[in-house]
């Protein structure tokens, strides 16, 4: 697909995420040592798809509707957070009502609630 | 496991304000274990079980690929199979092997999203799930090499291979020279993830 | 399925795992994998037929042309039946 092509008003346009050819940068090595929160995000996607509430095709179907403001603006696992919330909504696991009134409960706790998070085993 | 690049930060995450992902991230748990959905413990084990798997799954199955004739004919016929020959937990991880040799060079890309050999390797770094790692590797993929210092012979050829659907792929990379005498462990001491990825050789 | 295959240069929209850079492209047959769930309608929560899959094998020079970094050197993907057709 070349950029001839995305310019082309009578074919639709290539999809974002389907980067293969694209034009880039140079590849900057970078990398970093996960951190738990990041962690237990891949745990929780890992887990609901052994219990079958959705396949990774629908984690990446809910990624890529993010678009790709969201692929450059966002860390990996704060896309996939969202992407494991919709995912979970769809399949009526959870409600919008009972994530936004936890995530309120848990904003009240304080901002250092995540080091007593980290460090507990309970949830 | 040597480490390919110098730059490793430890991405900070319980020193500041929480953020809209921690936060996400801590509520989801907390629903889905008072649902009685999954249960901390649950949730503790499936992280360790990430923290244990790293490149040194995989570079125990190179080792042993290189000592071993019968074990590389199976594990290119069926590189699934072939790993949990060696009790690696592969889950749904369905594997191609690939073979470098001196006339072919193999790299792993997935232009789509990032699918990774995560059992064999551990989490991915960050550059290969990048945009540029992404887009070039299947188009320009010896320049992509030489940004990792990789400067391939002329008369070797590459092999692309981008994960484009349920199949995860393992370079087998050609077994360095003057490592002849070396132990099964000895070798699988030299195997590097980005070996394993193909951006370089060893 | 015959040895030489091309991709279908279809541009539906939804969850795809065909690589654009690939579609009507034409390639030979590397090996053929058993068949899986089909990813386009998993993506959405749907029942999802098995669809054999296949690895096609492309030269560098068929996919990018004049462009080629090497047009001897290939690149291989996995494609699902239902976008090759015989080449």
């Amino acid at each position: 697909m070349s950029t001839e092509d995305q310019n082309d008003p009578t074919r639709p346009p290539k999809a974002w995420f389907d980067m293969g050819g694209d034009l880039a940068g140079a590849v900057v090595p970078e990398e970093h040592d996960y951190a738990l929160w990041e962690k237990r995000v891949d745990a929780l996607v890992m887990l609901s798809q052994k219990k079958g509430f959705f396949t990774v095709d629908g984690l990446r179907r809910a990624l890529e509707d993010m678009g790709p403001d969201a692929f450059e603006r966002l860390s990996y696992y704060e896309r996939w957070v969202a992407a494991l919330r919709r995912n979970l909504v769809e399949a009526g696991v959870l409600t919008p009502e009972e994530l936004a009134t936890r995530m309120e409960e848990i904003r009240a706790r304080g901002a250092t609630y995540g080091d007593v998070s980290a460090g507990a085993t309970d949830g | 496991m040597p480490h390919d690049h110098a730059p490793h930060p430890y991405r900070p995450d319980q020193d500041g304000p929480l953020t809209e992902a921690q936060v996400t991230e801590i509520a989801i748990r907390e629903l889905l274990i008072e649902k009685g959905i999954t249960t901390a413990s649950e949730v503790t084990a499936e992280v360790e079980a990430m923290d244990a798997r790293s490149p040194a799954q995989g570079a125990r199955v190179i080792a042993r690929a290189w000592t071993d004739a019968d074990f590389k004919a199976r594990l290119l016929a069926d590189g699934t199979a072939a790993c949990e020959e060696l009790g690696i937990e592969m889950g749904t991880l369905k594997l191609v092997a690939l073979e470098n040799t001196e006339t072919t060079h193999n790299v792993i890309v997935c232009t789509l999203c990032s699918c990774y050999p995560r059992n064999l390797l551990g989490l991915p770094p960050d550059w290969y799930k990048s945009r540029a790692y992404r887009s070039r590797t299947v188009k320009e993929p010896r320049a992509v090499l030489r940004e990792f210092g990789t400067r391939l012979p002329d008369k070797m050829a590459v092999r692309v291979h981008d994960s484009t659907a349920d199949m995860r792929y393992l370079v087998i990379p050609s077994r360095p020279e003057g490592s002849d005498t070396l132990t099964e462990d000895a070798l699988a001491a030299l195997v590097t993830r980005d070996g394993m990825i193909g951006v370089t050789q060893l | 399925m015959a040895d030489r295959v091309r991709v279908k240069s279809w541009m539906p929209p939804g969850h795809i795992r065909t690589p654009a850079y690939l579609r009507g492209k034409t390639g030979e047959i590397e090996r053929r994998l058993p068949a899986f769930p089909n990813p386009e309608l998993l993506a959405y929560h749907l029942p999802a037929p098995d669809i054999p899959l296949l690895r096609v094998r492309f030269t560098m020079e068929e996919v990018w042309g004049a462009d080629a970094e090497r047009p001897e050197d290939v690149i291989e993907a996995e494609i699902f039946a239902h976008w090759l057709e015989p080449a």
